[in-house]
């Protein structure tokens, strides 16, 4: 099926410019099926890029999110792999540890005014850059919280720790929701790690010591952990936010009918919730439980495979693609975050006084980028166990134990994974 | 025989090629791999050279140890309890995290613990996942397999009968056979959804609203049972055809000789149509035992292992591991232990169910 589509691309391509002698560059993509314009965002841009000069021919091939990272594994172990990839930032180490990737090349100078989420670094060196950020936020309603008398956050007074759970408290006690918050826990996967490290990190905690890469002991199970842990656990105990078994349909829908007072969820999500509460809708920074208030960085980003022969062609499609036009373009699109503050202002939703601005704010304060190891990949799925074990009432200081040991043990493995 | 079959039947072998190859190449080779990989520290994917680790990966896995917990004693060492009377124990990470006067527990986690007199006796295990993954499976194993084989001759006995449309009958209860089992698998995750899921409207329905909604695949007590049920439902018709088949080979004659001899419904049962049985019982105790450790994808879509690993088994655990977690020879460590089980038990079953001369 693919090999047809990407004969028939070549042969279109054939027919479209017989005289020009361009040497073909293959893409890989993962947002098939992709629900908003990003697909045909992606196809326009290596339209234009191949019309736009008469060295490189880039022919891209999409494939759904969910089978995209298998199949660069399996093209890897294959020597397959295409000249330029699409990887998601905290996956990154890891690829270009194994050998999928080479460092990127352009000139860092370039990338100094771009968000830090969008940028992929790897043992001193640029591996990757991003077309867009994501952030996360607490979305809600500005009626919600003044009907109860909860003051509203800002990016330089967030909610405190114990403000935020005095205040979903008091959303429970009136009975007027189902629950207080909506934390996602029926997005099992990357979603984990990705807005809930966060919180942990905010506690004083985080998945991994970042200091040397090689262990977690005493800082996913010492205190500020703990401290974490004990909260977590204790939002499923009092009732303040649906477990494990919340259904994906309430967590897409249950914001907006009613059914959740406050939901942390990302800014794709955030465009239906203004269409929905027009001025009345909030996006509000994370809590501050004691080290600031942190959210994730890093969405999906481009890099050049070890393998392709044709670098310099690589590069030029990924320097074509960083300009302010294109990023402005994928933004209005997708609602995601444009990684320059030049672009952002020429946006729908993120020039000064757009609907979702705050984001972009957001993302340039407080974003911390998942840790930058290749045992990532491991971590974060023993992470996203440990979070689902004590949300359904393990013992907070056995689970995390159990996660650091089982992270120890996966690094020890692999060689202490490079660092 | 042999002779015939290696020399004078070229035109034979030329046809099995293509068929021999394939299985070759993707059960046979990755089998004795599976048993290569599980001796090594083989990754999905790394830099680092391949190491032979000889039996590290089986230790990992099914490491054992027993430790007696004493309790906190106070200064004139009387046992120290809390405000509830449950008397007060160290925490075990402090003998299996970092001490060295304990190292045979280093790494090792509580699997299940009992009381002794004051003192409590653990067992702690290297892998507490794997063991829990283990007896999760035995235990899904000892129940589906009579559980599903019974409903099945049930079924086939009610619809071995000669009645108009009752082929209509025989494609219902095969349906759920056809359909993906991870299509079956989505379906009942709404069925046993929380709160306003099918099955808890159908209970409160049926019990005029006394009975609580529950959150069927997110409490430890009821995820398995319900992934049980789920599981018998959908298999019950493959094996309900297989006794079908059984059934129809059974003379006409013998039932016939047996009503003129004025035999009851169950005596029939009990002395014709059982003993005519006795093959196919055979083939579909060691299937359905088979089918059974096999058992991933309910897991998979439904609970992934959880809530608290109580939906962990065998080959989720080597998926899990081998894939997502690229421990390709802690995976391939599962997969061999599992061989190993099943093996056993298909000698067992054989040896049992033999014929006796």
């Amino acid at each position: 099926m693919t090999r047809n589509m990407t004969l028939a691309a070549i042969c279109v391509a054939g027919l479209a410019a017989p005289a020009a002698a361009q040497t073909e560059l293959s893409l890989w993509y993962h947002g098939a099926g992709s629900a908003n314009a990003e697909e045909a965002l992606v196809n326009q841009l290596v339209e234009e890029f191949n019309a736009s000069q008469s060295d490189w021919q880039v022919v891209i091939e999409t494939f759904p999110q969910l089978a995209y990272n298998d199949a660069v594994g399996a093209a890897a172990l294959a020597g397959e792999l295409p000249d330029i990839l699409d990887v998601d930032g905290p996956v990154m180490p890891n690829w270009a540890w194994a050998g999928y990737m080479q460092p990127l090349g352009i000139d860092e100078a370039t990338l100094e005014d771009y968000l830090p989420g969008t940028i992929g670094r790897w043992n001193g060196e640029v591996y990757s850059v991003g077309l867009w950020d994501a952030a996360v936020a607490m979305t809600t309603r500005r009626s919600t919280l003044e009907a109860y008398g909860i003051r509203v956050p800002t990016l330089d007074a967030p909610w405190t720790g114990d403000e935020f759970t005095e205040a979903l408290m008091t959303i429970r006690d009136s009975g007027d929701f189902e629950y207080p918050l909506d934390l996602g826990m029926a997005w099992r996967g990357e979603w984990y790690p990705y807005a809930f490290s966060p919180l942990l990190q905010s506690f004083g905690g985080d998945i991994i010591d970042r200091s040397t890469y090689q262990s977690a002991e005493g800082v996913l199970n010492g205190d500020a952990a703990i401290a974490f842990g004990e909260w977590w656990q204790m939002l499923f105990q009092e009732n303040l936010a649906p477990g494990t078994s919340q259904d994906a349909a309430d967590r897409d829908a249950g914001l907006l009918n009613g059914t959740y007072a406050i939901s942390w969820n990302g800014n794709w999500a955030a465009l239906p919730v203004v269409e929905a509460f027009g001025d009345d809708a909030l996006f509000l920074p994370a809590p501050d439980f004691g080290n600031g208030s942190v959210i994730g960085g890093a969405s999906w980003q481009f890099g050049v495979s070890a393998t392709s022969e044709n670098p310099d062609g690589a590069r030029a499609f990924i320097e074509f693609a960083l300009q302010d036009r294109w990023f402005s373009a994928f933004s209005d699109g997708t609602g995601l975050i444009p990684p320059t503050a030049s672009a952002a202002a020429d946006t729908a939703n993120y020039a000064a006084g757009g609907a979702l601005e705050v984001f972009y704010g957001l993302s340039e304060a407080q974003a911390l980028v998942r840790p930058v190891t290749p045992g990532y990949i491991v971590q974060a799925l023993i992470f996203e166990n440990a979070l689902a074990d004590i949300a359904n009432g393990a013992d907070v200081l056995d689970a995390l134990d159990a996660a650091v040991d089982e992270i120890g043990a996966d690094i020890e493995a692999n060689d202490g994974y490079g660092h | 025989m042999a002779s015939k079959l290696t020399q004078s039947n070229k035109a034979g072998w030329l046809m099995a090629f293509p068929g021999i190859a394939l299985i070759a190449a993707f059960i046979i080779v990755p089998f004795f791999l599976a048993f290569a990989f599980s001796l090594t520290n083989q990754r999905l994917a790394s830099p680092n050279p391949t190491e032979y680790v000889g039996f590290d990966n089986y230790r990992d896995l099914l490491g054992l140890a027993i430790f007696t917990l004493e309790p906190e004693r106070g200064e004139n060492g009387q046992v120290l309890r809390d405000d509830e009377g449950a008397i007060e124990y160290p925490r075990l990470r402090t003998f299996t995290r970092n001490n060295p006067d304990y190292p045979q527990l280093d790494g090792k986690r509580e699997w299940f613990s009992w009381q002794s007199g004051e003192n409590r006796t653990v067992v702690l295990a290297s892998d507490v996942v794997f063991m829990r993954a283990v007896v999760n499976t035995f235990f899904f194993v000892i129940f589906v397999a009579p559980v599903q084989a019974g409903i099945a001759l049930g079924l086939a006995l009610l619809i071995n009968q000669k009645l108009r449309g009752i082929n209509v009958f025989r494609t219902i209860y095969f349906m759920p056979v056809v359909v993906s089992i991870v299509v079956v698998s989505l379906l009942w995750k709404f069925i046993y959804s929380p709160g306003d899921g099918l099955l808890n409207n159908i209970l409160g329905w049926l019990s005029f609203g006394l009975f609580e909604p529950r959150d069927w695949l997110g409490s430890t007590s009821t995820a398995l049972p319900s992934i049980i049920a789920m599981s018998i439902w959908q298999g019950v018709g493959f094996h309900m055809v297989i006794w079908l088949a059984g059934l129809q080979t059974i003379s006409p004659t013998l039932y016939e000789a047996a009503e003129i001899e004025g035999s009851n419904k169950w005596q029939t049962f009990r002395y014709v149509t059982w003993p005519g049985l006795r093959n196919t019982a055979v083939l579909i105790l060691i299937v359905i035992t088979m089918q059974a450790f096999a058992l991933y994808a309910q897991i998979n879509v439904m609970t992934r292992g959880g809530p608290l690993d109580s939906t962990q088994v065998f080959v989720f655990q080597a998926v899990v591991r081998g894939y997502e977690r690229q421990d390709i020879s802690g995976g391939s460590a599962i997969s061999v232990i599992l061989f190993l089980i099943v093996l056993a038990i298909s000698l067992i079953q054989r040896y049992l169910t033999r014929e006796k001369n």
